[in-house]
C-alpha cells in the first residue's frame, strides 16, 4: 500500500542523525554501505563496466563537498562543509505515495522507508518525487533500490548488540554518524538534535524528513594578517645585525 | 529531467488520441459528424490507435514491464496508477460508443440514439479525466517547480483537445466532409492551447525557485554555498536521469519550432482551410494543421522534460530549483 501508513504519537522515528562539524569527508560510510547491503535487504547493488572506461552502479551514500561563505574577509570566513547524502526517511515520503504498485512502503513501527523488490515495476517516478536523490535505479535488475536504514542490522539478534546500527554508523572513524529514534525526545540522537540545533535538509517542501543534520560549530574569524598578504607591509620594519649590514652594502 | 523519447511520445500521441475521442463522443450524439459507418470506423480507429500506440509506449521505459499491471493497484494515493486506470476504464464506454455509433446509429441521419449519446458523453468525461491524470503525475512533484504548477494540467487539456480538434478537422477534410465548424473549433482550440503554453512557459520565468542550494545544505547562515567536490568522479543514475540540461541556445530554437509548428502553423491553415470552403484544398490545409501540430507538440513535450530543473541538482552545483 503506497498510502502512508497511520502513525501514532510516540511510535518511534528510527534515523540518523549527520554530524557536519565532524564529518572529515572520508567516504567510509559510502563504501561499508555498499559492502553491507551488496549482501543484505536490498542486494546486490549493481555495478556496471566497473573496470572500465565509464563505470556506474547503485550507492545509497554520497558525500558531497560544499563551500559556505565568502573567501574574503578573513581566515574562516568561508567554510569547507563535506555534506553525507543518503535517504532521510521522511514523514511525509511523496516517494511511497506516487508509487503505482504498492512497492514502496513506509512501515507503520518504525517509520523506514523501504521498496518491495518483487512488485517494482521500475517506472522511476519516486526517483522524480525524491527531492534529495535518495533513489537509485539498478538497471541491471530493472527496479529502484534504496537505503534501508540497515534494517537487516538494526533488529538484527544475531548480531551484538552494539553492532546493531547501520553500517555507515558503524565505520564512522569520527563519529560524525548517529543512529536513534528521533520521536523520542529524551534519546541520545533527540538531545543531540536539540543541543546543537540539527535541522531538516530542504524544510520548504514540506517531506518531513527524519534524518537530522548538526550545523557546522561556529569558529572565529581570524582577520587577514598584513604581514603576510601585502608584499611591500614589511618595507619599514628596522633591521638588525647581519641583515642591517648585508642590506647596507646591497643599498650602495 | 531527461528527455525519454517512449514518454515524449506517449504523452503526445495518447493526448491527441484522447483529444479526437473526445470530441467524437461529445459531438456524434448531436449529429454533427459524418454518418457513415466507414467515417466513424476510420475516425475511432484513429483516436483509439494513437491511444493504444501511446499507452505501449509508455511501457517501454519501465525496468520489467511484464508487471506493469500492478501500476492498477494504487489509485488511492499515486496519480500514475490513478492515470492507468482511468485509461482502462476508458476503453469501456468508448467500446459502448463505437458499437452504438458505427453499427447502430450511422443508418439513420445523424448518430442520435441515445445509447451513442450517454456513452459518448461518458467517452469524453473519461477521456478528458484520463489526460487530467496524466498531466497530475508530473504536477504532483514538488522537486521540480516547472511541474509542480496548475500550468500543467492546463496545458496538457488544452493541447490535447487542439491536437484531437485539429485531428478531426484534418478527417472531416479527408472525407470530403469539411465544416465551417470544425475549421472555428480547430482555431479556437489553437488558440486556447497557445495560451495555455504561454501561460506555463510565463510562469516557469517569473515563478521564484523554491529551493536553493542554501536550503538543501542547510548552510545558508554561513554564506553562499557552492560544490567543492562532487561525490563520484563518473556520471550516475542521478546525474543521467534528472541532471539533464538543455542549452540556452538549443532551448531558444526549440520554443520557436514549438510556436511555429504546434500554434502559429495550424492557426494559419484551419483558417486557410476555413476560407477555402468545402473541397480538396481544404481537406490537404487541414492535414497539413495536424501534421504540423503533431511535430510541434512533440518539440514541446521535448522542451517540457528537458527544461525542468529538479532539486538534486542543487547538490550537484546548481544554485537553485
Amino acid at each position: 500500500m503506497t498510502s502512508l501508513p497511520n502513525r501514532e504519537p510516540g511510535t518511534p522515528r528510527l534515523g540518523l542523525v549527520i554530524d557536519l562539524d565532524t564529518c572529515v569527508g572520508c567516504h567510509a560510510c559510502a563504501v561499508a554501505c555498499k559492502q553491507w547491503n551488496d549482501g543484505g535487504h536490498m542486494a546486490p547493488l549493481t555495478d556496471t563496466d566497473a573496470y572500465g572506461a565509464g563505470p556506474d552502479g547503485v550507492w545509497f551514500n554520497r558525500i558531497h563537498s560544499f563551500e559556505a561563505g565568502s573567501e574574503r574577509g578573513g581566515c574562516g570566513g568561508s567554510r569547507t562543509t563535506n555534506f553525507p547524502r543518503s535517504c532521510l526517511h521522511c514523514e511525509q515520503p511523496a516517494c511511497v505515495t506516487v508509487c503505482p504498485t504498492g512497492a514502496s512502503y513506509k512501515r507503520a513501527e518504525d517509520g523506514i522507508v523501504l521498496v518491495n523488490e518483487d512488485l517494482c515495476i521500475g517506472c522511476k517516478l519516486c526517483s522524480w518525487a525524491c527531492p534529495y536523490g535518495a533513489r537509485e535505479f539498478d538497471q541491471d535488475v530493472g527496479v529502484m533500490k534504496k537505503c534501508t536504514l540497515c534494517i537487516d542490522r538494526i533488529h538484527n539478534e544475531t548480531l551484538a548488540e552494539s553492532e546493531r546500527v547501520p553500517a555507515c554508523v558503524m565505520v564512522c572513524p569520527t563519529s560524525a554518524r548517529h543512529f536513534g529514534d528521533l520521536a523520542d525526545p529524551s534519546s541520545a540522537v533527540s538531545k543531540l538534535v536539540a543541543e546543537r540545533g540539527g535541522y531538516d535538509l530542504m524544510p520548504e517542501l514540506g517531506y518531513q524528513p527524519t534524518n537530522k543534520y548538526l550545523p557546522p560549530r561556529p569558529r572565529p574569524t581570524l582577520a587577514l594578517d598584513e604581514r603576510v598578504t601585502k608584499d611591500s607591509a614589511n618595507d619599514d620594519q628596522p633591521l638588525h645585525g647581519l641583515l642591517k649590514w648585508a642590506d647596507r652594502i646591497l643599498a650602495r | 529531467m531527461h528527455p525519454a523519447f517512449s514518454i515524449i511520445f506517449f504523452t503526445s500521441a495518447a493526448g491527441a488520441g484522447y483529444g479526437l475521442l473526445a470530441l467524437l463522443g461529445l459531438l456524434a450524439p448531436f449529429g454533427l459528424l459524418p454518418a457513415s459507418p466507414l467515417f466513424g470506423l476510420a475516425a475511432l480507429a484513429l483516436a483509439l490507435g494513437l491511444v493504444v500506440a501511446g499507452l505501449l509506449s509508455s511501457l517501454a521505459h519501465l525496468g520489467r514491464p511484464e508487471r506493469a499491471w500492478r501500476a492498477l493497484s494504487q489509485w488511492r494515493s499515486s496519480w500514475l496508477s490513478r492515470e492507468g486506470v482511468a485509461a482502462v476504464a476508458t476503453f469501456l464506454p468508448a467500446g459502448v460508443f463505437a458499437i452504438a455509433w458505427i453499427v447502430l446509429s450511422t443508418g439513420n441521419d445523424g448518430g442520435g440514439s441515445g445509447v451513442a449519446g450517454i456513452a459518448g458523453w461518458i467517452t469524453a468525461a473519461m477521456a478528458a479525466v484520463t489526460v487530467y491524470c496524466t498531466a497530475m503525475i508530473y504536477a504532483s512533484l514538488k522537486p521540480i517547480r516547472q511541474w509542480a504548477n496548475p500550468w500543467v494540467p492546463r496545458t496538457y487539456l488544452a493541447l490535447s483537445l487542439m491536437t484531437g480538434a485539429l485531428l478531426l478537422n484534418a478527417l472531416l477534410g479527408v472525407a470530403g466532409q469539411a465544416a465551417g465548424w470544425s475549421s472555428l473549433l480547430a482555431l479556437a482550440s489553437v488558440a486556447l492551447g497557445w495560451a495555455a503554453k504561454e501561460g506555463h512557459w510565463r510562469h516557469c520565468a517569473t515563478a521564484r525557485p523554491v529551493s536553493t542550494a542554501e536550503t538543501a545544505t542547510g548552510l545558508g547562515h554561513i554564506g553562499r554555498v557552492r560544490l567543492l567536490d562532487a561525490p563520484h568522479s563518473e556520471d550516475n543514475y542521478l546525474l543521467k536521469e534528472m541532471g539533464f540540461r538543455v542549452g540556452r541556445r538549443h532551448a531558444v530554437r526549440l520554443r520557436f519550432i514549438t510556436r511555429l509548428a504546434a500554434f502559429a502553423l495550424p492557426a494559419a491553415l484551419s483558417l486557410g482551410a476555413l476560407a477555402a470552403g468545402p473541397g480538396a484544398l481544404s481537406g490537404t490545409l487541414a492535414l497539413l494543421a495536424a501534421a504540423a501540430a503533431a511535430l510541434g507538440v512533440i518539440a514541446e513535450r521535448w522542451l517540457f522534460f528537458a527544461e525542468a530543473k529538479h532539486t538534486v541538482t542543487l547538490f550537484y552545483g546548481a544554485g537553485e530549483a
